[in-house]
């Protein structure tokens, strides 16, 4: 196992290496090595470097713990406006998520939809590609199109251009307070269409999402200073009645309001559950029918006013055949090993997508030591 | 400014080339006629000229990839135009090269305020896109002060921002795909009305390519609710130094407002003669605009009022009713009218970090006193992004070489105090020779590597970006 010290040790593990290597973050998401790839972890390029609460900006090595990063930004009240999400107890590992593991995997929470995903706050990066090349793009300022973003394309690349040595990232201040609403009892359309007045409404609603268990219920956040909070608050609720079926509106407040989020963005209703799990990115409007449409058996739920669908389905089920009439694309989180060679992980692209995906590969990974990312 | 001799052999033949592509696209859509052509011999930055070869104005993708796919066979160099407000000299032309105007293509074709997505031709204007979702509440975040003329597709190759990013972000934050052609003619669909699509970011790399990537022929942007209200306040103060002090305290107290601009006492002083804004007496000023409901946008003023106190400014001016926040924003809105006024000038935009604002502006100041040339700022300071303007006369000989070596060495600064050469305007032609200030060689490479798989005979927007002697043997080759 190779555990280098610094990004120079990294280059040099990267350039000398002769096959494969399983480059591991802190090992929560990461797929099982293939066999016999040598494991590069880059849990030794830690360390906060720079964090200015009145410049938003935040620079830390890869490596660092997700939890350090957040706990240095609670400290001046700020944040992460992507919430992250913690989906360790669905793929069912333990570690310890790394900043640089989570912006390779571009992972974003329920406020996406609201504020945008984890590449939409990456300002800058370091990355040592596949040939043990150091590259520096962006840097630690808001506004910069200075040369071609490398910085979002490694967002969400899984690794497989290079392994990231540092990010720099733009941070928000932590809102006051927070309130979930939760209305019971809505069908998925009823839920999707309630979802979509209110992220049309000019209240800032950061989170919107509907789990169909205990009879449905359709779940709302506003965030802010706490005037604005009950504010708008109240002009929500008022969208919510809005619809003809009877309602029973519940307020959920500060950390019941938190832990509600957590368990929506972590998937919780899944952990432990056997089958393949899908994530499934669609229009909102089709949302609906797409559920209509699953497998009977399977589980889902919503988030992102119905624009991410989960679902949990019997291994092997292909889910990319029941979104096939609808715009979108389907991607295994967590499958069986058979499912996964049937079907792999991710919804093959276009002919001309695929070349110019293939074509960056080969520039910056030519030996194919990264061939195992992601 | 250099720019790569033409090619002897595509000027000479000519007129096969037009002939060909008026049998692809029309007579209409081919412009020849030496004079016509001259309307496209610049964008924004007229300080550089050089007609094309011939002008296409395709109307449709199926147009452009018949284009590109006869300018690639016959190994012709393509610069694609949008309204040609590039202040970077992105859409300057080659006198060997097919200058590919997406004009005609402007519109729009999907509006969806249920799923918050518009879909348009990329030469519909900026503005045209808030005007088409406005009367449902909608509007499109990126507002550059250009919005009138410039066009989405140009947005996207610069990554455009606008007065209100430092809340919702840049063209980048609010693109959610594009259909672009590749210079071989291929089309290709990125990204599309859902999030995060699965595989490589692609979408990322083509925002801000400057052209060079391939051509944008519709866009998929996302749009947003408008807020309920919004108000502006000015707060005048004796420093620089101050006022960025002050900017930094609003951020870091949780307000997070749509906009904060800065003014320096030049600028202000000029927008005073020209607009008569009615601006205080002082050394520099804020604007500051918050949104949200009535009361909301009291509370969060209160706030910004109660920091800004802490700084001891000489006035704090709200707007009780639209007359006077227009009145706020006349000032600002007229800066770039009003050093017009005055003189020719260069307009920069490096980035910094908020907290070397006040450091900055003095070096700067410096750097102005030294060359001997007026500077004026006025800049998106919530973000950091700078608008020094160098005055000079374009008719004294020598003095735009004067005021483009300033411009440089100011830019060099801001890269030292950790910025960047350009915060929205792009490398273009102007800042090209300056990368080697900001990337390594390395860092340069890998940039081009991508280059060469989107295009691997240099053919789109050649001449950009990089600085000529790092792209030398890829153009030739
Ligand atoms: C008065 C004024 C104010 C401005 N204010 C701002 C501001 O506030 N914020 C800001 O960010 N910018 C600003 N700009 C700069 C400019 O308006 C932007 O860069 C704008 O996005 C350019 O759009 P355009 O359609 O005019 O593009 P053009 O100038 O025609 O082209 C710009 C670049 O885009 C490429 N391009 C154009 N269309 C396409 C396409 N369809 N596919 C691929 N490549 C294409 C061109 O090759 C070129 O490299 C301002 C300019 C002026 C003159």
């Amino acid at each position: 196992m190779l555990r280098p010290a610094d990004e120079a040790e990294l280059a040099e593990a990267l350039r000398s290496a002769s096959a494969p290597l399983h480059v591991r973050g802190g090992g929560t998401r990461a797929s099982p090595a293939r066999d016999g790839a040598e494991a590069l972890l880059t849990a030794g390029l830690g360390g906060v470097v720079l964090h200015e609460p009145g410049a938003m900006t935040l620079v830390a090595r890869a490596g660092t713990p997700l939890d350090e990063v957040t706990a240095v930004l609670a400290a001046e009240g700020q944040r992460l406006p992507f919430e992250p999400p913690d989906l360790r107890g669905l793929l069912g590992r333990d570690g310890v998520s790394t900043i640089g593991g989570v912006v390779a995997a571009n992972a974003s929470g329920p406020a996406r939809v609201r504020l945008g995903a984890a590449r939409d706050h990456l300002l800058g990066m370091r990355l040592v590609d596949g040939e043990g090349r150091v590259i520096r793009n962006g840097g630690r300022v808001m506004k910069n199109v200075t040369g071609y973003d490398l910085a979002r394309l490694m967002a969400g690349s899984q690794g497989r251009l290079g392994v990231l040595t540092e990010v720099s990232l733009r941070v928000m201040p932590r809102p006051e307070t927070e309130v979930t609403l939760c209305r019971r009892g809505l069908s998925p359309a009823a839920a999707v269409s309630a979802m979509a007045r209110a992220l049309a409404s000019p209240f800032e609603v950061t989170g919107a999402a509907h789990d169909p268990r205990d009879g449905g219920r359709t779940f709302l956040r506003i965030e802010g200073f706490a005037a604005s909070v009950a504010y708008r608050t109240g002009l929500i609720e008022a969208i919510l009645r809005g619809d003809p079926a009877p309602s029973d509106i519940e307020r959920i407040e500060a950390a019941a309001s938190s832990r509600v989020w957590a368990d929506l963005g972590g998937v919780a209703a899944f952990a432990g559950r056997e089958g393949d799990v899908w994530r499934l990115s669609v229009v909102p409007g089709d949302a609906a029918g797409l559920v209509a449409r699953l497998p009977d058996g399977a589980c889902w739920l919503m988030d992102w006013g119905g624009g991410l669908v989960w679902a949990l389905c019997a291994e092997g089920t292909d889910l990319r055949a029941v979104l096939r009439p609808y715009t979108g694309h389907a991607t295994l989180v967590r499958a069986a090993l058979s499912t996964i060679a049937a079907l792999g992980m991710e919804e093959p692209r276009a002919p001309a997508v695929a070349a110019l995906t293939a074509g960056l590969r080969a520039k910056f990974d030519p030996r194919g030591i990264l061939a195992g990312a992601g | 400014m250099e720019m790569p001799r033409p090619d002897d052999r595509i000027l000479s033949r000519k007129v096969d080339l037009v002939d060909r592509l008026v049998r692809l696209v029309g007579r209409g859509a081919v412009i020849d006629d030496p004079a016509a052509i001259r309307a496209y011999e610049c964008d924004a930055l007229t300080a550089y000229r050089c007609p094309p070869l011939c002008v296409v104005l395709p109307e449709t993708t199926e147009a452009v990839a018949a284009v590109l796919h006869l300018c690639h066979e016959e190994r012709v160099p393509v610069v694609p135009r949008g309204s040609g407000t590039s202040l970077s000299g992105g859409a300057l032309p080659t006198a060997d090269c097919v200058l590919l105007g997406l004009a005609r293509m402007n519109r729009v074709l999907e509006i969806d305020t249920v799923n918050r997505f518009v879909r348009v031709e990329a030469g519909l204007t900026n503005l045209a896109v808030t005007r088409a979702v406005e009367e449902a509440g909608f509007f499109y975040a990126p507002d550059p002060s250009s919005q009138l003329a410039c066009a989405i597709g140009g947005n996207v190759a610069m990554n455009s921002g606008g007065a209100h990013c430092l809340k919702y972000g840049v063209t980048t934050n609010n693109l959610m795909g594009v259909r672009m052609v590749l210079m071989d003619g291929t089309v290709v669909d990125l990204g599309g009305p859902v999030f995060d699509a699965g595989g490589l970011d692609l979408l990322a790399v083509v925002c801000g390519s400057e052209g060079q990537l391939g051509v944008v022929t519709e866009a998929t942007l996302r749009i947003l609710p408008r807020a309920e209200d919004a108000r502006p306040v000015l707060i005048a103060f004796s420093s620089n130094e101050v006022a960025g002090a002050c900017v930094s305290d609003i951020i870091r107290a949780g307000v997070l407002p749509v906009a904060i601009e800065f003014m320096d006492r030049p600028c202000i002083a000029a927008c005073e003669a020209f607009a008569q804004a009615g601006y205080p007496e002082c050394e520099a000023l804020l604007i500051v605009e918050v949104e949200g409901s009535p009361a909301e946008i009291d509370d969060q003023l209160t706030r910004i009022r109660s920091i800004a106190a802490r700084h001891d400014p000489v006035e704090f001016r709200a707007a009780r009713d639209a007359d006077e926040a227009a009145r706020i924003w006349l000032g600002r809105k007229s800066a770039f009218g009003a050093m017009g006024q005055i003189n020719d000038y260069l307009c920069l935009d490096g980035t910094i970090p908020v907290s070397e604002l006040s450091a900055v502006l003095a070096g700067i100041s410096t750097l102005a006193k030294d060359a001997g040339l007026q500077v004026a700022n006025v800049f998106h300071a919530g973000d950091g992004n700078m608008h020094p303007l160098i005055l000079y006369d374009a008719n004294s000989p020598g003095e735009l070489e004067k005021a483009e070596r300033l411009g440089a060495d100011i830019l060099r600064l801001c890269v030292a105090a950790g910025g960047c050469l350009t915060g929205e305007h792009g490398v273009g032609v102007e800042k090209r020779d300056l990368m080697e200030v900001q990337f390594s060689a390395e860092d340069i490479e890998a940039q081009m590597r991508v280059k060469d798989v989107f295009d691997p005979h240099w053919l789109l927007n050649p001449a950009k970006v990089f600085p000529l002697g790092a792209s030398r043997a890829r153009r030739i080759a």
